[in-house]
């Protein structure tokens, strides 16, 4: 057991390490963080009902009161980007976990065991890959029904190509190493050299991915909302705050669409930033 | 070259110091080393790793990457002081007058430009040549370095060629502007004997011919003797002694180069010699006992890989319980492919192997972790850098068998398992918290030792397991595998391509070439009377620790 809290209070002056090395990473950290806790506490922290219209009110500039306006049926606009948080990192997280699981788990195998299965994957992810992605959530998430299950799946999917190649050369370089040679002569089957050997070898360098990921996935979900698919008004949501907002910008009405495509904006640059000081941080190597 | 000794040596390095800049604050690599050398002099630089020898070579060459830099002493090449010079300047001086060949020649070559190539590409930056006579002058120098059918070779590509030709073709670039000194940082680490014979032939040749100077750098007190005129001892970033190649190993005064000069292994030396601090092994004889079923043997074992040549042929022998077997041959002779045949990570194509009266060739290698005798049987890997899962730490790796293998979890059963084990491969407890990169090369064999006697193996498998290490920590881990035979009376199957170490530790050899066997029996009779050619050529290529022949 001492082992282990040994290793726990390394890892913590490591992550505190990286974070001071970086100010970059730790700014975006913070930023995680924050979007993290307005993701869980949202509805315990809004100042007014996101969904409630007060049309006497509609359409008010940013003041003391509405922090960021209120939009054409007087909904508060703060509020609703606090409550779409949630729903948007709901949704770009169980897309990224989804892809990550299943596309590493394919890759993996394909780069261990190559021969037919890495070719035929291969062309599979070819030909995913020269269609263009957006559109194919747009087909997918028509043909499957318009639920914000179907979001999550249609962004998964256009991931997943990615995850496969990254898991797949990742494993590739690595398959001959002494040391999984060495797990084989310890007792693992393929099957666990795969799963328990080299997989979490590639982690670290799959972090940045993911978070990369991660923005792109929250980029995509509002996509789709923009464009009329996926989650449905009055659910408050940074794509469709963005596709409203825009009938009243030739007016003046900025606020409409500016704040809720900050609140989208910072958040893909958070996570964009994140990842190198994910992979520092996973990497063991990096702990000195 | 006419090197004017009037003005003083080639190359003087005066009081040089070296500090890196790490996460922990700045880290003194160097601490004030002087050297001197003349022209047409070769100096040995010799020491274990971390001794800081090829930091001096990079600070000669000022090659210290960004962390790196010189904080003191100065370094004068050909009389003019170069410690500050400007990097226009460094880049005239080097290649044409200064030059270096790296340890390991494939990585040192472009892999997507034609040996031609590379060989004009440096003599067009020093501006000597047109390309159609510098394509010449490539061809010239081919010839120089000895390479079989230049002309053909000049189109080749580095992946086409041998280590060994990738080492020549080094040289040749190396010396293509006529250098007054070259630097050879480990030029014959990692090649075969034999080949290694004639790279060190051919670039005392060359030096002699063009009257060059030549600073060796090598772990290798057997190559230092046999080719330096003068020879530098390094320890923890200083020079230790120096002195005449003769005189400092006959009558070596500092306690460091005493202890390298006893791990050295000569022709005569016995195990004990070489670590004289370690414990004593009690030279136990292991009985063979007439009638006694052997621990392993192999039967008539082929494995090819598809090519025209199999890489295996026909292979037998047998070990006996308690037994040391050394396989020997030079790369490519087929030695790796048996020792993972043997340990069940390949399957055979024809033949089979017998452990312990029962036939385990059969099981396919697929499913052979759930076979008995996958515990028996463990291996060692060559290089201890590659062998470790670099996010396990020590514990994790050599609990890693007996979790998978014996289904023992987390507690004291385990943790008391992986001590044992720790022990007995003498790696200190402390270290068992650490991940592979904070640990040296001698520390990480030792995992990998331990690793392999965890599930208290009866066969171990030895994978060229020393030949990544420096010389004193060879000795002492060559001590500890004999003592685990003789104590525990595990077998071992030793693969390497050094034969002293063979002869040392190993009571039969097998030798190998292109998978056939050449020679079998007593080591102690193949050594005094070798029958096949091969094994002959392989035994004179052994570079000895002999400082007195080099006198004669």
């Amino acid at each position: 057991m001492s082992d282990v809290v040994l290793g726990r209070s390394g890892l913590g002056r490591h992550v505190a390490y990286v974070l001071r090395s970086n100010p970059v990473t730790t700014v975006a950290a913070a930023g995680a963080v924050v979007l993290l806790f307005v993701a869980l506490f949202a509805p315990w922290l809004v100042p007014y009902d996101p969904v409630a219209s007060d049309v006497p009110n509609a359409l008010q500039p940013p003041s003391a009161a509405h922090w960021a306006g209120t939009d054409q049926l007087g909904r508060d606009i703060f509020s609703r980007i606090l409550m779409a948080t949630r729903l948007d990192l709901m949704i770009a997280f169980s897309a990224v976990s989804l892809s990550f699981a299943v596309g590493a788990v394919i890759g993996g195998f394909c780069g261990y065991v190559g021969g037919g299965l890495d070719r035929w994957v291969g062309r599979f992810v070819d030909v995913l890959m020269a269609f263009p992605l957006f559109v194919l959530a747009m087909a997918l998430v028509a043909a499957l029904g318009n639920r914000v299950e179907n979001i999550v799946i249609a962004t998964a999917f256009i991931n997943l190509p990615f995850y496969i190649r990254f898991a797949r050369a990742e494993v590739n370089v690595r398959r001959n190493a002494g040391w999984v040679e060495a797990a084989r002569a310890c007792g693992d089957s393929h099957l666990s050299v795969v799963l328990r050997v080299l997989l979490p070898n590639v982690l670290p360098a799959m972090a940045v991915q993911i978070s990369l990921n991660l923005g792109w996935a929250i980029l995509n979900a509002a996509g789709l909302s923009f464009i009329g698919l996926g989650v449905r008004p009055p659910t408050p949501e940074w794509g469709i705050m963005v596709a409203e907002g825009a009938r009243f910008i030739t007016t003046g009405k900025w606020w409409l669409v500016a704040f809720p495509g900050l609140a989208l904006m910072l958040t893909v640059l958070c996570f964009n930033l994140l990842g190198d000081g994910l992979r520092d941080i996973l990497d063991p190597r990096m702990r000195t | 070259m006419t090197v004017s000794s009037a003005r003083g040596p080639l190359l003087q390095v005066e009081n040089l110091q070296v500090e890196f800049s790490t996460r922990h604050g700045v880290v003194k690599a160097l601490h004030g080393i002087d050297l001197a050398l003349d022209g047409r002099e070769t100096l040995g630089i010799v020491g274990e790793s971390g001794s800081g020898k090829s930091v001096t070579s990079l600070a000669v060459m000022r090659l210290l990457d960004r962390a790196g830099r010189i904080s003191g002493g100065r370094i004068l090449f050909q009389g003019r002081d170069i410690t500050r010079a400007h990097h226009g300047d460094l880049r005239k001086l080097r290649g044409s007058a200064l030059s270096m060949i790296f340890q390991n020649p494939r990585a040192a070559l472009n892999p997507i430009r034609s040996i031609a190539q590379q060989i004009v590409d440096v003599l067009a930056a020093h501006g000597r040549l047109s390309k159609g006579a510098a394509r010449g002058q490539a061809l010239e120098l081919l010839r120089a370095v000895r390479i079989r059918d230049p002309e053909a070779r000049l189109s080749a590509y580095p992946h086409e060629l041998s280590g060994g030709m990738c080492q020549r073709v080094m040289i040749a670039m190396a010396i293509a502007c006529e250098p007054a000194l070259l630097i050879a940082d480990e030029p014959t680490t990692g090649l075969d004997v034999t080949t290694q014979k004639t790279v060190m032939e051919l670039l005392a040749r060359i030096q002699a011919e063009r009257g060059m100077a030549m600073i060796l750098i090598t772990h290798d007190l057997g190559l230092a003797a046999r080719w330096c005129d003068r020879i530098a001892v390094m320890e923890a970033g200083r020079v230790v002694e120096q002195g005449p190649t003769e005189a400092l190993f006959e009558a070596p005064a500092h306690p460091y180069t005493r202890r390298l000069v006893a791990a050295s292994p000569t022709r005569r030396s016995v195990l004990a010699d070489l670590a004289p601090d370690a414990p004593k092994v009690v030279p136990r004889p292991v009985e063979h006992r007439p009638g006694t079923p052997p621990l392993l043997e192999l039967q008539h074992v082929v494995k090819s890989f598809g090519g025209p040549t199999r890489a295996v042929d026909d292979v037998s022998f047998r070990i006996p319980p308690a037994g040391a077997l050394g396989l020997v041959g030079e790369s490519g002779s087929g030695k790796s492919t048996l020792s993972r045949l043997v340990c069940r990570l390949l399957d055979p194509d024809d033949g089979d192997i017998v452990f312990d009266g029962e036939s385990i060739a059969r099981v396919p290698a697929r499913e052979f972790h759930r076979a008995p005798q996958r515990r028996d049987i463990q291996i060692v890997f060559q290089d201890p850098n590659d062998s470790l899962n670099p996010r396990y730490t020590s514990f994790d790796s050599i609990a890693h068998p007996l979790r998978r293998l014996e289904g023992l979890r987390d507690g004291a059963a385990l943790t008391a398992r992986v001590r044992d084990a720790a022990a007995r491969a003498g790696l200190p407890p402390e270290l068992l918290e650490r991940f592979p990169h904070q640990l040296s090369g001698g520390q990480k064999a030792r995992v990998g030792i331990a690793r392999a006697l965890a599930p208290r193996p009866r066969l171990m498998i030895l994978d060229e397991p020393t030949a990544a290490l420096d010389v004193s920590v060879q000795a002492v881990i060559l001590q500890l595998l004999d003592k685990l035979r003789r104590e525990e009376g595990i077998g071992l199957l030793f693969v390497s391509h050094d034969l002293n170490v063979v002869r040392m530790l190993c009571d039969d050899l097998v030798v190998l070439q292109a998978g056939k066997v050449m020679e079998e029996g007593r080591s102690r009779d193949i050594f005094r009377q070798p029958r096949a050619e091969y094994t002959r050529t392989l035994l004179e290529a052994v570079p000895y620790f002999e400082p007195k022949r080099h006198a004669a």
